[in-house]
């Protein structure tokens, strides 16, 4: 059968619902409209019951107690408010002399955690932005090193969405429960795709999300531990006191149901599909760097999500990759590729040398990757790579033996 | 982003890509002027390389070769053929606004433009410097108009 392009491979940016989601969701949209607030009759129980049953299911998927699942708009919102939440909540009053409290957070976190936190410095708390390695990985070590007397709240994420890697999130979490601060991880990369215990796992706040897992946009969680301690936030949007009080508006209840869905199929299907996605990435990393001289697989070769590579190229720029494979889609690293026209902060944040920062491509596989699909993309990249290095002055002069990293740029 | 349809066409079949020799060659060359702009951690590198006719001053042939995006490597290739068969003097005429025009550049790819009038401009300043005495080739004109009769 011909190969249906172009093929998907940008499951880290989002995955397309299930049709098994979309199927359990239909009904929340017609017969089952109504508001979970309405106690008063059938409709409103019909949708008190699908988000139940959603809440059910995503608790199971975390290892918690559906008590402890707060649904939200998604995992930016989810982040919002566990670090402003629990920054607000567990402040030093009256203020010490750094400030309201200190939060430790890591260079290469999203920017849904990022920018939560830099909004609390302005706002008169203090950071500290722990820098990984050139592996991508941050420690338990890294933390305690970082680690004050004030220290109120450790934000690090599950796996980072650029690179894959996977943090020491189980040792920070025991390293925060002794030092009794509040330990929330950007679980978005993760949660659904890799196995969570939330209690073996030593997390106190985990965002996740329902798009990343096949389930609708619009709808994520924030995992609240209501024991050993029990977690208190400030909410952050306040109105009818849904979501106990932590999230009020009315329920998205279609989209509770979808990602309630999702969840269950996640769990139900997560260890085959980890292993099948790991075989593939294998295959596409072995042949394209076997394939094309100067590449490498940035971040750590084996603490990485079984879905996701991230490979620069080097002296081929990402948006002209991009545009020769445009069967493909993926993303890039490239300056050229965000509306920010700045290459990736990730990558320079792992000391990534420049050139090959702006040379990398992320093909990230989900359910309906083939290995057809894995073979097209080899073949085609490898084809890209050589026709643009054919016109790159770099490789020429990486052949002649010149240091690129002597020569004096003209900068612009 | 979309691509204009001149710059898929300048993408995917560029014209003119190559060089007159090695990096140490084309040092070594007097009819040749060499430009190379930009920065690898901008993500653009143009690389442009002129051959000049010593005796008129005309630039018979025009190589490129460019790191970057699309738009990068679109503004390089024309720029190689609208220099070719110009004077130098001419080839500095070319102004990045034409580049932009002639393909439609979007706002965020103007630099790409801006890159390749810095190529023009630094590979006529590398074969003037290379040749003191050949200013423009306004002074060979005669011999030119001569050769041609």
């Amino acid at each position: 059968m011909a190969l249906k392009l172009p093929i998907y491979m940008d499951h880290a940016a989002t995955t397309p619902c299930d049709p098994r989601v979309v199927e359990a969701m239909l009904p929340y949209f017609t017969e089952k409209f109504g508001n979970s607030g309405s106690r008063n009759h059938r409709f409103g129980w019909e949708a008190e019951e699908g988000i139940d049953w959603a809440r059910e299911r995503v608790a199971r998927l975390l290892g918690a107690n559906e008590k402890e699942v707060i649904f939200t708009s998604g995992a930016t919102e989810s982040n919002n408010l566990a670090i402003k939440g629990a920054a607000e909540m567990y402040e030093k009053k009256p203020a010490g002399q750094t400030g309201r409290g200190h939060i430790i957070t890591c260079i290469i976190e999203h920017k849904a955690v990022l920018d939560p936190v830099k909004r609390l410095v302005k706002e008169g708390f203090d950071a500290t932005f722990l820098e990984p390695g050139p592996d991508g990985i941050v420690t338990a070590k890294m933390v305690e090193a970082a680690m004050r007397e004030d220290t109120i709240l450790v934000s690090i994420m599950w796996a980072n969405n650029e690179i894959g890697t996977i943090n020491e999130v189980r040792e920070i979490g025991a390293l925060c429960r002794k030092r009794g601060v509040i330990f929330h991880s950007d679980g978005t990369q993760w949660a659904g795709k890799m196995p969570v215990n939330v209690e073996q796992d030593n997390v106190d706040l985990l965002s996740m999300s329902s798009h990343k897992i096949y389930g609708p946009k619009g709808v994520g969680a924030l995992y609240v531990r209501r024991r050993n301690p029990r977690v208190r936030l400030v909410a952050q949007q306040d109105g009818g006191g849904q979501e106990r009080g932590f999230r009020s508006g009315t329920h998205n209840v279609t989209g509770i149901v979808g990602m309630g869905k999702a969840a269950e199929i996640a769990l139900q299907e997560m260890d085959a599909e980890g292993a099948r996605l790991l075989q593939l990435r294998q295959k596409m990393e072995t042949s394209l760097t076997k394939a094309i001289d100067v590449s490498q697989i940035n971040g750590h070769l084996e603490k990485r999500l079984p879905h996701l590579t991230n490979i620069s190229f080097g002296f081929v720029e990402g948006e002209g990759l991009m545009m020769a494979i445009k069967d493909i889609a993926c993303s890039s690293g490239s300056a050229c590729t965000s509306a920010s026209l700045e290459p990736s902060y990730v990558l320079k944040g792992l000391g990534v040398g420049d050139e090959l920062a702006h040379s990398s491509l992320r093909l990230s596989l989900g359910r309906w990757t083939t290995e057809e699909q894995v073979d097209f993309a080899i073949e085609n990249i490898t084809r890209a790579v050589l026709k643009l290095r054919e016109m790159s002055p770099l490789y020429d002069m990486h052949k002649e033996g010149i240091d690129l990293s002597k020569i004096e740029w003209a900068h612009h | 982003m979309a691509y204009s349809p001149k710059v898929i066409d300048h993408y995917e079949n560029p014209r003119n890509v190559g060089n007159f020799g090695t990096t140490a060659d084309v040092k070594k060359r007097a009819d040749v002027g060499v430009g190379i702009v930009g920065a690898p951690e901008c993500g653009d590198v143009m690389q442009l390389q002129i051959l000049v006719d010593q005796e008129t001053g005309k630039i018979k042939d025009a190589k490129f070769k460019t790191f970057g995006c699309g738009s990068a490597i679109a503004s390089s290739s024309l720029a190689t053929e609208w220099l070719k068969g110009r004077t130098i003097d001419e080839g500095l005429a070319i102004k990045n606004t034409q580049i932009v025009e002639e393909l439609s550049l979007p706002p965020v790819k103007i630099h790409c433009s801006v890159l390749a009038e810095d190529a023009i401009r630094a590979a006529i300043s590398d074969y003037k410097a290379k040749n003191p005495g050949a200013a423009g080739g306004a002074a060979s004109a005669p011999a030119a108009s001569a050769a041609s009769r």
